[in-house]
């Protein structure tokens, strides 16, 4: 096994795990702090996958941002408390998990067969060699992909004055 | 290296953990972190056909490759609309809780027809 296989299991294993703990712990800011871990080795298999940019990235906006929403957001209404929202039946727990078990093998049978059989892909290595993916990125914003970044930016707008409106207990 | 299948099961794994606590949470801060563990899934596989199955376009810019990066500017767009959709969910959150002073999914029935 070589070093990049070995990194690439454990860190997979703690996604998995972590992945796991989001939906199984009662409370809900233990979910919050695994799915914290889990956005941040996240953020390790981007550094691997070559794209460092969106590493640095899922770092900010996941883990400074919109972690720290969901924990200030928990807190304030401490919903956080096991007795509060205990999950209901086995039944519910029992359908989701064979509904989601077969979603899930449906996914796989139909992607990973035609994924193993292309065969002569490019070398990675090739491909991006050379390249800092700050500046492609930033180059590609701006000009291949400057449309999309526009309407992005009005998006970003309408949720700004869309939570403060909700916020506002009198508009 | 690692195989590209390697990367596509990590990814179908946690967005079916996603899926799996959408349906089963009742709390819907919870719900919400499940949908942004089912966005990044998604972003993973992005990145992972964005290194291993490049697409290369006709009309680069000066052969540069910037063409290659699709996948990287998808997940860019998909981490914004994550963020907005975040900040405009928690605060309908703070806003029924504050007209009902619990949050549970199963009881957030108001908008039945």
């Amino acid at each position: 096994m070589t070093s990049d296989l070995f990194v690439f299991w454990t860190l997979a294993v703690i996604s998995v795990f972590t992945g796991v703990a989001v939906i199984a712990t009662k409370s809900a800011i233990r979910s919050a702090l695994a799915l914290v871990v889990n956005f941040f080795i996240l953020a390790m298999f981007y550094f691997l996958l070559g794209s460092q940019l969106l590493g640095i990235v899922q770092i900010f906006v996941y883990l400074g941002a919109i972690m720290v929403l969901f924990l200030f957001c928990i807190m304030l209404l401490r919903v956080g408390h096991a007795e509060q929202l205990t999950e209901t039946g086995g039944l519910k727990l029992a359908g989701a998990g064979a509904l989601s078990f077969a979603f899930l093998a449906l996914l796989m049978s139909q992607v990973l067969e035609p994924v193993s059989r292309t065969a002569n892909l490019p070398d990675p290595q090739s491909v991006h060699a050379g390249v800092s993916t700050v500046e492609a990125v930033g180059a590609g914003l701006f000009t291949r992909w400057a449309f999309p970044f526009e309407v992005t930016s009005v998006l970003l707008l309408v949720g700004i004055v869309g939570s403060i409106l909700l916020a506002k207990r009198r508009v | 290296m690692v195989p590209l299948s390697g990367y596509l099961t990590l990814s179908a794994i946690l967005f079916t953990i996603g899926v799996i606590g959408v349906i089963i949470k009742r709390n819907p801060i919870v719900v919400f972190m499940c949908i942004e563990l089912m966005l990044n899934a998604v972003n993973l596989t992005f990145l992972a056909f964005a290194r291993y199955h490049p697409a290369p376009l006709a009309h680069d810019l000066a052969g540069r490759t910037e063409v290659y990066l699709a996948g990287q500017m998808y997940v860019v767009f998909v981490m914004a609309v994550a963020a907005a959709e975040v900040a405009v969910g928690l605060g309908i959150i703070m806003a029924i809780f504050r007209l009902r002073k619990k949050v549970d999914v199963d009881d957030m029935n108001i908008l039945r027809g």
